[in-house]
């Protein structure tokens, strides 16, 4: 836990010193106060679940689900997390949940799943990692993270939103997916390692275009 | 120290979970090897990506924003 938040910002942070009020209230039956929490906390969820899932339908019955569950067990938070890796961690758990239904439905993803090799380090390299995209994000960017995201095979595409995404520690990870610490390095390192190819290609054929 | 191990340890010396000794002698290496610098760079700066992703995320669909809040004071609000 501790890790997921030292993971925000110093204004994400304040967001979440705000929340507590917001919480309070809506505990004591203000349905106005869980609103406000839904609007500023609703995005996260969403494309928590989009990434996740990698299907729209399913990320929206997520959101559904998450907050009612939240509105539900709202007495049951305690506060020691912050509100948002609250929803986030019921979030998880809601798509862990849809995703072994989905497996017995036997749905298969259409998307093609990138190729990992990880074994050598080629002897060029274009270092990318100037690109202006620093300051905000710019859409085109985002939208290339998410395609590559969901390229990755679903054990590794898992690890690395909850990682590198939210923020969660490899310790919380582990207890998340019943997986051995170990094994979510491991994971997370095949991971990134893809998604550093896919960038390189992507920022690349950036900078040909500019030409 | 080689490139190898480099490529094996990048994640572990980003999330800061190497032992000091073994973090020196990568940066000795990466040092005075460009590729690696490239490599290093490139991996840190997918992961910066990630984490700011996260935390600004586009906004929600209005219809599917419109769609939670019916759905919640449907089945959430207090009658």
């Amino acid at each position: 836990m501790e890790k997921a938040e030292k993971g925000l910002n110093s204004s994400e942070r304040d967001g979440e010193d705000r929340d507590t009020p917001l919480v309070e209230r809506a505990l004591a039956g203000d349905f106005a106060a869980f609103e406000q929490l839904v609007k500023k906390h609703q995005a996260r969820v969403f494309y928590h679940a989009m990434k996740f899932l990698n299907r729209q339908e399913d990320a929206e019955d997520i959101l559904q689900e998450t907050f009612l569950h939240a509105f539900k067990g709202l007495s049951s938070f305690r506060g020691d997390a912050l509100f948002l890796t609250w929803l986030l961690k019921i979030a998880t758990n809601n798509c862990l949940m849809r995703l072994r239904k989905n497996k017995k439905m036997d749905l298969i993803s259409l998307d093609k799943p990138v190729e990992i090799n990880g074994s050598e380090l080629p002897r060029e390299i274009m270092d990318w990692s100037q690109n202006p995209s620093d300051q905000r994000m710019e859409s085109e960017t985002r939208e290339y993270l998410d395609k590559a995201i969901a390229r990755l095979p679903e054990d590794k595409r898992i690890v690395l939103l909850l990682k590198d995404v939210e923020g969660f520690s490899n310790q919380e990870i582990s207890q998340t997916l019943g997986m051995s610490v170990a094994a979510v390095k491991s994971r997370l390192h095949r991971a990134r390692l893809a998604m550093r190819d896919l960038l390189s290609h992507y920022f690349e054929e950036r900078e040909i275009n500019k030409k | 120290m080689k490139c190898t191990d480099i490529l094996e340890k990048i994640s572990d010396y980003l999330d800061k979970e190497l032992d000091p000794d073994i973090c020196k002698e990568i940066e000795n290496h990466i040092h005075d090897c460009e590729p690696c610098i490239a490599f290093v760079n490139t991996m840190r700066k997918t992961v910066e990506l990630f984490n700011k992703a996260g935390r600004e995320p586009a906004p929600v669909p209005e219809h599917v924003s419109d769609k939670l809040m019916n759905f919640l004071k449907k089945n959430a609000k207090p009658e």
